[in-house]
């Protein structure tokens, strides 16, 4: 049990020291790299709690395909380091007032959502579920997902896909005037259609139309 | 007391584990030279050693021996982690990959999640390397790698669903013992034809080798890399290689079950039948290399995303309606 907590203690510790130095550091590029450490020590912490299934999940989702879109962007951005800017400037009054606002109202949903959880219905009652100690984790999960809440699962689903196709089709552009490969047509071109001898006068050259 | 004996009893099996990995990826180095020499008619390493065994072995020590450049306007801790962070990731996937009924170093739950999830975390390796690298043609190439590896991770889940679909466990004991009966090459074929070419796509082989294409980027996001920093990625790149060709064999080809179960096969150990299959995907990845022309960026996108994917999503519906509607889905 010691090592339990201590190895708890240190994951926690890196979780909350990293997520600090997301929005503390001044290059964007050190702030993903922080975001992905916590990614990675929350999902030790889910493991360690006995949720394999999900903190396998949150690897592969949130490290191995969110982290690497945000890498992206911030890489392709190229927010340079500003070193010698300083913090205090201009607009501190106006970020930290914006700041704030957002901050207490998270902070108010947070404490609607954690006190209301005692005073909860029979919106989702705990003791219709029922945990069976041989089934995996995964099992365990699929089986209250698939059952009980098909409909909010799929909903969820469709929500993700509708957001992506939207994304897709507000930045897709139909470019004119560009080369472009057709497969079929390349792989069923024949000798008949591609080589042709041409007779060329000596002095005159070819055109070639391309 | 107790924590040390665990501690120990822990640190030798990884020891030992960790140890014919290494020695496997020199030897599976000489051999990707001599089968791409076989095909080339040349005779490829020959010199040092028995059969040129040892080639690797000289070539590492000749990169531990080189000087370690660390280019000046580069972002040095980064860089200096890049490699380190691509030979870990592939060496502590490791652990889950079982050789035989109890030769595995942890036996979890979601093995195959583990797999999948180290396998992805992989790219950041590369991304690294070539935005710390603080240059052109690195940067370009881990811009390439690491869209190309988040493209083939695609098909290559959907592939782990359909094999999943018939095992019913997400774990690799489970998925090789369920393949008693039958492997999954055989009714899955298409679906293992597609796993080895995201194979090729996922560790940057040839055809798929476009982040260290030479003729285009000089040697990709690993340019600015020399001495022990380069052999590390080279170490990395081919453990991961090594590591993909076990899943293969785990998901497809049966992992440790002899072919037939009859008299003459089954006296073989498990763990023989288990790295047979590994050495023979592997040399199939390594033919590969030698017959088949590097693919230009466009054809590899287009490849994944628009052929292997919705392939793979049509096969998995049939997959998952055959199994329903015969009630042969596992319980």
């Amino acid at each position: 049990m010691l090592a339990h907590t201590l190895l708890f203690y240190f994951f926690s510790t890196v979780a909350v020291f990293s997520s600090l130095m997301v929005i503390l550091s001044r290059n964007t590029v050190y702030s993903v790299f922080f975001l992905i450490l916590v990614f990675v020590s929350i999902s030790i912490l889910f493991i360690m709690i006995g949720a394999e299934f999900l903190g396998m999940v949150m690897l592969i989702v949130y490290v191995g395909a969110v982290a690497v879109l945000f890498l992206f962007v911030v890489m392709m951005l190229n927010v340079a380091e500003k070193k010698n800017q300083k913090i205090v400037n201009k607009g501190l009054i106006n970020n930290i007032s914006v700041g704030s606002i957002v901050g207490l109202i998270i902070f108010f949903e947070l404490l609607v959502v954690i006190g209301g959880w005692k005073y909860k219905g029979d919106f989702v009652s705990l003791s219709s579920i029922s945990i069976n100690d041989e089934l995996t984790n995964t099992h365990a999960l699929g089986n209250v997902l698939y059952t009980d809440y098909i409909h909010l699962f799929q909903i969820a689903g469709m929500i993700l896909l509708v957001a992506m196709i939207g994304a897709i089709t507000l930045t897709f552009k139909k470019r004119e005037n560009i080369k472009k490969q057709n497969y079929f047509d390349q792989i069923g071109r024949d000798k008949e259609s591609a080589v042709s001898l041409v007779e060329v006068e000596s002095g005159k050259g070819v055109k070639i139309d391309d | 007391m107790n924590y040390l004996n665990i501690f120990f009893s822990e640190f030798y099996k990884i020891i030992f584990l960790l140890l014919p990995v290494l020695v496997s990826v020199a030897l599976i180095v000489w051999l990707d030279r001599r089968v791409w020499a076989f095909v080339q008619k040349r005779r490829g390493p020959n010199v040092v050693g028995p059969f040129g065994l040892l080639q690797t072995l000289a070539d590492a020590l000749k990169y531990i021996f080189k000087e370690i450049i660390i280019p000046a306007s580069s972002n040095k801790v980064i860089f200096i982690l890049a490699p380190i962070i691509t030979l870990t990731l592939s060496l502590i996937a490791w652990a889950v990959i079982p050789f035989n009924e109890v030769m595995v170093l942890s036996n979890i739950n979601v093995g195959i999640l583990y797999l999948f999830a180290v396998s992805s975390l992989g790219v950041y390796g590369i991304i690294m390397a070539g935005w710390a690298s603080n240059s052109k043609y690195p940067f370009l190439g881990a811009i390439r790698s690491a869209a190309q590896m988040v493209s083939y991770e695609v098909s290559i889940g959907i592939i782990i669903i359909n094999v999943l679909l018939c095992v019913g466990s997400l774990n690799l004991s489970q998925i090789v013992l369920a393949q008693k009966d039958i492997w999954f090459i055989f009714p899955l074929f298409p679906m293992f034809v597609i796993f080895f070419i995201s194979i090729l796509a996922e560790t940057n082989r040839p055809p798929f080798d476009l982040p260290e294409a030479e003729s285009e980027l000089v040697a990709g996001y690993q340019t600015e890399y020399s001495g022990m920093m380069y052999a590390m990625f080279w170490l990395g790149e081919y453990a991961n290689i090594l590591l993909l060709c076990a899943l293969g064999s785990i998901l497809f080809l049966g992992g440790w079950q002899s072919p037939i179960d009859i008299y003459p096969l089954t006296i073989l150990p498990g763990v023989f039948w288990m790295i047979f299959k590994i050495v023979i995907l592997f040399i199939l990845v390594s033919l590969v290399k030698a017959i088949v022309p590097r693919y230009r960026f466009d054809q590899l996108m287009r490849l994944g995303w628009k052929i292997f994917l919705p392939f793979s999503l049509i096969w998995l519906v049939i997959t998952a309606s055959f199994l329903f509607f015969l009630d042969l889905l596992p319980t």
